[in-house]
């Protein structure tokens, strides 16, 4: 018995939250998310960068790491392939479609060193994922990320407006209100 | 901070901003995600730590020894390969010799790679300064990495498991769960960000 | 330093090999002591499902394309259970692994969780002692137990919101339930010692009728 789509989907995307459940993808959380357009802006890239990962880094481990028995070269395999791909994205938008580059251009170069889309890749290897699985897991945990990046900066805009304590202001509120968050999203755990 | 300023700096005063002025958790604000995901316990939060110390000192003496020969357009990249092959060796030797610690650290390990501190000191420190330099500037970074981790995991094991360091204190019943669960880790660090300002301010 | 297209390459070409390398002679050192510290681990999961024993045999069997690995224990000239560390995909967090003891008469003696990745709080329970998943099924004979939780129709006690890890537990004992069937070659080491057909074989096909 697999673990089925739905329950991978739901998952990722609200029991199991990337950022407010397995803490990834922190710092363009904290960093990012001041504003509901650019949280947006950079969930759609993360999203994309995701889905391209997970075949690529599947790819890679199935035909290439396990025939040569040199697992143990994931990690540094894995961060010069996202290094690269976002890098290659980075390339194609620019050529293909200018009005999308200009939309996600300046989120591209934050995600290499988002801890979410290595992580992603990491945790399907280890969870031993097939490709479609590992697909959608990726992409659901994107969305999530999304999810949670765009919920958090409509508090945001609206706590900018609020008589936040002085000793309070700029992180601490932040991580404070993403107690809270987390909290609500572990509503969630029941549900599969 | 100016690159020949730093490089006059007396040694001691290198290691002392580390852990105070430029302390990675609470005043930088860098490396959030193994400093939320690891400190469910005092003694995760100190493994953790001292591995991403022992990466950030290797990878600081490394890079500043190879600083010169690298060309500046690859030196990201350079970096990071640098990096990984540190993360590699300390999750190998991790497994080999502290294998419970390295499960219950999990995915966090091989994250290192992308721990923004890691990074970080390497563009703005090592690939500045000398070889002992850039070693004391690791050492001290990662000091107060750890400290901090290791102060956040110990107010959690307190408050959501009533222990410290594993030895029970005898309240478990009356402590909640919530600490140790994912909320807990945003609150406790979000207030003892508060007080480390505070304190460290005056 | 100026870059050039080709020093770019060289400088990073050179880096990679040495690095490579560097990770690859880790690598032969520590295999060695990763090797001993999981036959550690294994030994001592054995040790907390199985009673006192001297030594083992081991063997290996696939089952629904995962490796399922049976410890025979042995104390003098008796066997003295039969510990399989069995492993499911089906867990909330992916793969979960544990260990888990049979007597020689198919009961059930302790169940060791391994590996998993569910959820802090919830799933995670699963290894804890004296847990709703183990108690309800330790100390029985492994031979009438259905590996059903309660939501599904069966009697088995699941974690409190934790339905799809628990079926990942019960999904993972009744995994070694069917590897200990194989390797005893009945329905339990008693049968395959008292009964009739003392060819193994045979007793592995009879099994398969009852196999759910």
């Amino acid at each position: 018995m697999e673990l089925s789509y739905f329950a991978i989907i739901i998952g990722a995307i609200f029991v199991n939250n990337v950022v407010l459940a397995q803490f990834l993808g922190i710092c363009p959380f904290l960093g990012v998310s001041s504003k509901v357009d650019t949280s947006l802006g950079m969930g759609a890239a993360v999203t994309f960068v995701m889905a391209l990962t997970a075949i690529v880094a599947w790819a890679i481990q199935t035909y290439i790491l396990v025939p040569l028995h040199i697992e143990y070269m994931q990690t540094i395999v894995f961060i010069l392939v996202i290094a690269a791909l976002v890098q290659m994205v980075e390339i194609i938008l620019k050529k293909v479609s200018p009005s999308l580059y200009q939309a996600l251009g300046i989120f591209l170069p934050l995600i290499t060193t988002n801890c979410a889309v290595l992580g992603v890749a990491i945790l399907m290897i280890q969870k031993e994922f097939n490709l479609l699985q590992s697909v959608v897991y990726s992409v659901s945990t994107a969305i999530g990320f999304a999810v949670a990046l765009v919920i958090f900066a409509g508090i945001r805009e609206r706590l900018e407006l609020d008589g936040v304590p002085a000793a309070l202001k700029g992180i601490p509120i932040a991580l404070i209100t993403a107690a809270i968050l987390a909290m609500a999203f572990m509503g969630f755990s029941g549900l599969v | 901070m100016q690159p020949r300023k730093e490089a006059t700096m007396n040694k001691m005063q290198i290691v002392l901003s580390g852990i105070l002025k430029n302390n990675p958790t609470f005043v930088l604000v860098l490396g959030m995600c193994p400093t939320l995901g690891t400190t469910t316990s005092a003694i995760n939060g100190m493994g953790m730590g001292v591995a991403t110390m022992a990466v950030l000192i290797m990878s600081n003496l490394v890079i500043s020894l190879i600083k010169n020969f690298i060309p500046s357009k690859v030196r990201i990249p350079a970096f990071i390969v640098v990096i990984a092959s540190f993360v590699t060796i300390i999750q190998m030797l991790m497994q080999a010799y502290v294998p419970s610690l390295y499960a219950s650290l999990g995915v966090f390990i091989p994250l290192i790679v992308v721990n923004c501190i890691i990074l970080g000191r390497a563009e703005a420190f090592a690939s500045k300064n000398g070889p002992i330099d850039s070693i004391l500037d690791g050492v001290g970074i990662g000091l107060g990495f750890t400290l901090a981790l290791t102060a956040i995991g110990a107010v959690r094991e307190i408050l959501g498991g009533g222990s410290i360091f594993g030895y029970s204190l005898g309240i478990s019943d009356y402590t909640p769960l919530v600490f140790v669960l994912a909320p807990g880790a945003f609150l406790v660090l979000g207030y003892m960000m508060v007080l480390f300002n505070k304190l460290a301010k005056k | 330093m100026k870059s050039t297209l080709f020093n770019m390459v060289a400088v990073l070409f050179t880096i990679t090999l040495i690095a490579s390398a560097g990770v690859g002679a880790v690598n032969m050192i520590t295999a060695d002591a990763i090797a001993a510290a999981k036959e550690q681990a294994t030994k001592e999961a054995m040790a907390n499902v199985l009673p006192a024993f001297d030594s083992n045999e081991q063997s290996e069997q696939i089952i629904d394309d995962m490796p399922i690995v049976v410890y025979k224990a042995i104390k003098g000239d008796a066997v003295v259970g039969y510990a399989v560390e069995s492993m499911t995909k089906s867990g909330f967090g992916g793969v979960v692994r544990l260990m888990v003891g049979f007597s020689p008469e198919g009961v059930i003696l302790n169940v060791n969780v391994l590996e998993q990745a569910e959820t802090p709080g919830l799933g995670t329970k699963m290894c804890d002692e004296g847990n709703a998943l183990l108690s309800s099924i330790k100390d029985k004979n492994s031979g009438d137990i259905v590996f059903k939780v309660k939501k599904d129709g069966g009697e088995l006690d699941a974690l409190t919101a934790a339905t799809i890890s628990s079926r990942a537990y019960y999904d993972a004992v009744a995994r070694a339930r069917e590897a200990y069937w194989v390797a005893c070659g009945g329905k339990s080491a008693a049968d395959g010692v008292s009964g009739a057909t003392s060819n193994s074989e045979g007793n592995a096909a009879q099994k398969g009728g009852n196999n759910e």
